[in-house]
């Protein structure tokens, strides 16, 4: 079965586009870093997607099946970093999100996506996806859950949320039936809502960033300042933009993290209207390319996994610039592939690798 | 592990191709609605958050122009400037800046509630409005503010130029002194110009030629990080310098009138009646204007405007008191133009009766004519003559040569005095004129209150045949004639005017002033009798309410002392004013004003036979046009003068050294911050090699004298010369050479 695999079946067009996108990403974490304490970020970030395409190779030689077996276990070390990061994490601006082992620090979130993306698909897979009974679709909402509460009491709301997706997705394509669905929306609204205006779970800082994006003018110095910052920055940039390293918001240091979160806003002032509709249509070709890795999977298990990648790329793209051109609340999600990070490049590469892997096995019995 | 894959790998099963659709068309929609945003703001938004980006990082911070420098009429420096720093708070940095006022009083060693007070005056103002925090700090509060550049990116400082004036109030109320601009001014419409923080002259010249001394403030734009730390800067509109104003005042003349007043209380006014320039205004107590160039202290507000003795006043022109004695003047015009004095004769015997009461005299001077009356300054004379004359054809008169008017002066807040009538008792008090009401008019008393400057100008006026001037500090052709036709609009008065007088009248008049100064029997200022010198004038010694006849020099009650004297006689060249407010006796008065015209005719008779620069070397007149003397407007005539006269007053500066020259001349009357200004430049200066110097040539004119005292023109070149010669040549004997008396 090994024999038979071989790279000429590797997706070369996505990896191209990917790319594209990572070269993007270096030079604008270059413009917009140059005048601050971030400066030469833009170099680290290469050896984040060196070490990323390394990692996207080695996992597509691993055959997808073998992961979907690993994921319980998988998913047992994942809860259990999880609790160790609360026990012995390093404290960020209040938050335990990092492990720190010798020079790299680790944040399990992150991984937990990917490994919850295989369990999902795992899941379904084994359920054939016909009807699920209401047992089925509690016991997935359990898997989901235990992770998000844990993240999100680290907390770090934003990270927690992108595993909403995962689950959606797997009971969407699990085979839901619309009633149960809609069932489940109003019961997540009641929740949501009751969560929400009980204000133990959610801080307020927490609230105060989910809501100031509705005005961010009313508060233009607090909660909004971000925001304002970010649209005075997207708006300024105009139909052609202000240039590579002539955006006076991104130059001027007003645009926070403008070479992580805010790296579209970044972008946008400076090449414009037509350099972020052509990042747009980048994201667009790359999410359609890996539908139809779905649709040519080998069986319902690749078609899930890709499907899961599918759904947490999106989301993150749709919350993060929302957030940027003002339509989402203030999240710290990344972008996936523009934004710096090396726990993002990571996983993008290795959920990349995922996709490649069932790809390359499209036609294998 | 093989069971699982049987069941997970059974390839028919794949999901089905409708909802990968679906999420392929969702997928669509929201990149739609992600592109709709993105159009939103950079394709019709895009202009308004281009304004938002260049508000956030440029920065308009002010270049303050600095204001014109005074100089006075021979080109010295009287005002100068010196760079300075000054402390503003910036709003506009989303910054809290109520927790950082504690910090910044203490860096700034202000006063934390003042601050804060400071801070609330400016609340409604427009946010991006620095509010001036602290004037003029210091080195050590510079270090501070760079020092604390992160924790308070609020603070700003901005160069500016400040005042600095001559120290000990020299000629403090005529400069006045700027400050920040009052909330009641901005609510003016003539300072419409100014903006909340802003320096304006709040008196004096510094007030009244305001729009010209302050030149255009400039603006720099500067690109800051969102620290609000500049980076760089975008562009810049120069500020510009306000224009140098040359004064009238004399500096020489203004000294010497400023000692001869000392510590008395009371003002001096010495002007050239032919043109209306001012030479010298000293009102005492002064002030020190260098307190307000820099925020002024409350308690030494307080302590300003609480003094009874009002050295803030300006008395030269404020003042309005009976003028005494002095107002026989005006009682003399009126009697011999109704053609009554000529032919009195009044018997003096310490008094008379009128209208059923006793009025003294300070002697018994005997029968006497208007030719002895106005020397020896007898009441009695005088009581008659008014009551003769009538209480509204004295006003008439008194009105005509300016009593109870305002001069029209280029001073603010100058006071009009009162010249009484039956008109004016109706009016003021509705009660009619009672006719023995007259009789203390006639000498200067009851209702009659002048300011100094009025009487000079009244008396002066008639000495020069009736040619009547008004007062000013500033040439017209310092400004422009747009910047004269509102100032005379903003100070009104009786300004210049010829009033008729017969030629006996003016003879009279004058010859009866000159006889004042004359070794005499009652003469009243024969002690201020100045040999070789023509001085005439007119003493006052002004009962105040209350006082009767008390004389404690200085007391509350003791008369106010006049003497109103000038040189020459006829159509004088210098006429001075002295009043000293319970200074006892007139004749007191009157030789402080012989000291200041000794001053003068001194001055002149050392420009006609000094030294001076050669007016052929070239270098030579660099130093008066590096003085202010514009090239192009030099002027003509006896004026000139004035530029030889700067020139002998230092032959030994070179012409480079020019400025500097006028550093070492000027320190003695600057005050300076320590070791600021100009003043520390002046020992640099010294010791320069003497340039080539020659006699003065040129005409001009010479103070020469004769036995009797009389003033010789040597050469004359105006209007006014031609008719002080043909006057001379009636009375005076020519006298060749130069006057001797050095």
């Amino acid at each position: 079965m090994q024999k038979a695999l071989g790279y000429r079946d590797f997706d070369w067009p996505l990896l191209g586009m990917v790319l594209v996108l990572c070269v993007l990403s270096v030079f604008e974490i270059y413009s917009a870093t140059m005048h601050t304490k971030y400066i030469g970020f833009h170099i680290k970030q290469m050896y984040w997607i060196g070490g990323g395409l390394v990692l996207m190779f080695a996992l597509a030689r691993l055959d997808y099946h073998r992961l979907l077996d690993f994921a319980y276990w998988a998913y047992g070390v994942c809860l259990l970093s999880l609790v160790a990061v609360r026990l012995v994490g390093t404290r960020v601006m209040g938050a335990r999100r990092w492990i720190r082992l010798g020079p790299i620090h680790f944040q399990p979130s992150e991984w937990v996506k990917l490994v919850l993306i295989v369990l999902m698909a795992h899941y379904f897979a084994n359920l054939g996806c016909k009807r699920l009974t209401w047992q089925d679709i509690f016991k997935a909402i359990g898997l989901v859950g235990l992770p998000m509460l844990l993240v999100v009491t680290q907390p770090d709301l934003g990270t927690a949320l992108t595993y909403f997706p995962i689950l959606v997705a797997g009971l969407f394509l699990g085979g839901i039936h619309w009633r149960q669905a809609l069932l489940l929306v109003t019961v997540a609204v009641v929740m949501v809502v009751g969560v929400w205006s009980s204000g133990k779970v959610i801080k307020p800082y927490q609230k105060a960033r989910l809501t100031s994006f509705l005005n961010p003018d009313a508060d233009p110095r607090g909660t909004g300042y971000h925001l304002r910052q970010s649209l005075i920055a997207v708006g300024s940039g105009g139909i052609w933009g202000q240039g590579a390293e002539k955006g006076t918001q991104t130059q001027g240091d007003f645009l926070p993290i403008p070479h992580a979160d805010f790296i579209f806003a970044a972008f946008s002032e400076e090449h414009g209207f037509v350099g972020a509709f052509l990042v747009l249509l980048l994201y667009f070709a790359i999410l359609m390319r890996l539908i139809q890795n779905a649709q040519t999977a080998a069986d319902i298990s690749g078609s899930l996994l890709v499907m899961g990648v599918v759904a947490v790329l999106t989301f993150q793209i749709m919350v993060n610039i929302g957030m940027v051109i003002g339509f989402m609340p203030v999240t710290g999600i990344p972008l996936p592939l523009l934004s710096y990070g090396g726990s993002s490049v990571m996983f993008t590469f290795l959920a990349l690798g995922v996709v490649m892997n069932v790809r390359m096995r499209r036609f294998v019995n | 592990m093989k069971a699982d894959r049987v069941e997970r790998g059974n390839r028919e099963e794949k999901l089905p191709a409708l909802k990968l659709t679906l999420v392929q068309y969702g997928i669509l929609l929201l990149m739609l609605v992600l592109v709709a945003g993105l159009w939103r703001l950079q394709v019709l938004g895009a202009d308004s958050w281009k304004v938002l980006a260049e508000q956030n990082r440029i920065r308009k911070v002010p270049i303050l122009a600095p204001r014109g420098k005074l100089f006075d009429r021979e080109g010295r420096l009287l005002v100068d400037n010196y760079p300075s720093v000054s402390c503003f708070l910036v709003r506009e940095q989303g910054h809290p800046v109520d927790t950082d006022l504690p910090l910044i009083a203490r860096g700034l060693d202000l006063d934390l509630d003042q601050l804060r007070a400071t801070l609330r005056r400016y609340r409604g103002a427009a946010a991006y409005q620095p509010i001036p925090i602290k004037q003029d700090i210091t080195p050590d509060e510079q270090a501070f503010i760079a020092a604390h550049r992160n924790e308070l990116p609020e603070l700003e400082t901005i160069d500016e130029e400040r005042r600095l004036y001559p120290r000990d109030g020299f000629a403090a109320h005529v400069i006045g002194y700027v400050g920040e601009v009052s909330e009641d001014m901005l609510n003016d419409p003539r300072y419409a110009y100014y903006e909340p923080g802003d320096v304006v002259g709040r008196a004096g010249v510094e007030q009244s030629y305001d729009e010209v001394l302050r030149g255009e403030d400039g603006s720099m734009d500067v690109i800051v990080d969102s620290h609000g730390r500049e980076v760089g800067r975008a562009g810049i509109q120069p500020a510009v310098p306000g224009h140098d104003l040359k004064l009238t005042l004399d500096i020489d003349i203004q000294r010497a009138a400023e000692e001869a007043l000392g510590a008395a209380n009371g003002a001096i006014i010495a002007m050239d009646p032919r043109t209306g320039e001012i030479l010298a205004m000293v009102s005492h107590p002064s002030f020190d204007p260098n307190a307000f160039a820099v925020r002024i202290g409350r308690a030494e507000w307080n302590a300003l405007i609480t003094d009874p003795n009002h050295p803030l006043m300006n008395k030269a022109i404020q003042d309005q008191l009976a003028p005494g004695s002095t107002f026989k003047i005006i009682m003399s015009v009126a009697g011999l133009e109704q053609g009554i004095a000529e032919n009195l004769k009044v018997n003096c015997a310490g008094g008379g009766t009128f209208y059923g009461h006793f009025f003294h005299c300070d002697h018994h001077h005997g029968l006497l004519s208007i030719h002895e009356a106005i020397p020896e300054s007898c009441d009695t004379y005088f009581y008659q003559l008014a009551s003769m004359l009538g209480i509204d054809t004295i006003a008439r008169y008194a009105h005509e040569l300016g009593i109870g008017v305002k001069t029209g002066i280029d001073l603010p807040n100058e006071m009009a005095g009162v010249m009484p009538s039956t008109e004016w008792k109706m009016k003021n008090y509705h009660e009619k004129w009672y006719a023995g009401e007259v009789i203390s008019v006639g000498i200067g008393q009851g209702a009659v209150a002048v300011t100094p400057i009025q009487l000079l100008r009244a008396l002066s006026g008639v000495a020069s045949d009736g040619h009547l001037v008004r007062p000013h500090l500033v040439n017209a052709d310092q400004v422009s004639a747009d910047f004269e036709r509102a100032l005379l609009d903003t100070y009104p008065g009786s300004g210049a005017r010829d009033v008729p007088l017969r030629p006996d009248t003016w003879m009279t008049i004058t010859d009866g002033m000159a006889g004042t100064t004359q070794p005499g029997l009652y003469h009243t200022a024969e002690g201020a009798h100045l040999t070789g010198i023509d001085f005439a004038g007119k003493t006052g010694t002004a009962q105040v309410v209350g006082g009767g006849d008390t004389h404690n020099r200085g007391g509350a009650k003791t008369p106010n002392a006049w003497f109103v004297g000038m040189a020459p006689r006829r159509n004088p060249e210098i006429a001075v004013v002295v009043l000293q407010e319970h200074g006892d006796w007139g004749s007191g008065s009157a030789k402080l004003a012989a000291q200041v015209i000794t001053a003068y005719v001194n001055k002149q008779r050392r420009l006609a036979n000094n030294l001076v620069l050669s007016q052929a070397n070239p270098g030579a007149a660099a130093p008066a046009a590096g003085n202010g003397q514009q090239p192009g407007r030099t002027v003509t005539g006896q004026a000139g003068n004035g530029r030889a006269g700067q020139a002998a007053n230092r032959p030994a500066v070179s012409a480079g050294a020019g400025r500097k020259g006028d550093a070492v001349e000027m320190a003695a009357i600057w005050a300076g911050p320590a070791d600021r200004g100009p003043a520390s430049d002046g020992p640099a200066a010294a010791g320069q090699p003497p340039v080539a110097a020659e006699r003065m040539g040129v005409g001009g004119f010479r103070i020469a004298l004769d036995g009797s005292g009389q003033v010789v023109p040597i050469a004359s070149h105006s209007e006014t010369e031609s008719r002080l010669a043909g006057l001379l040549a009636m009375t005076a004997h020519p006298l060749a050479g130069s006057g001797g008396s050095r």
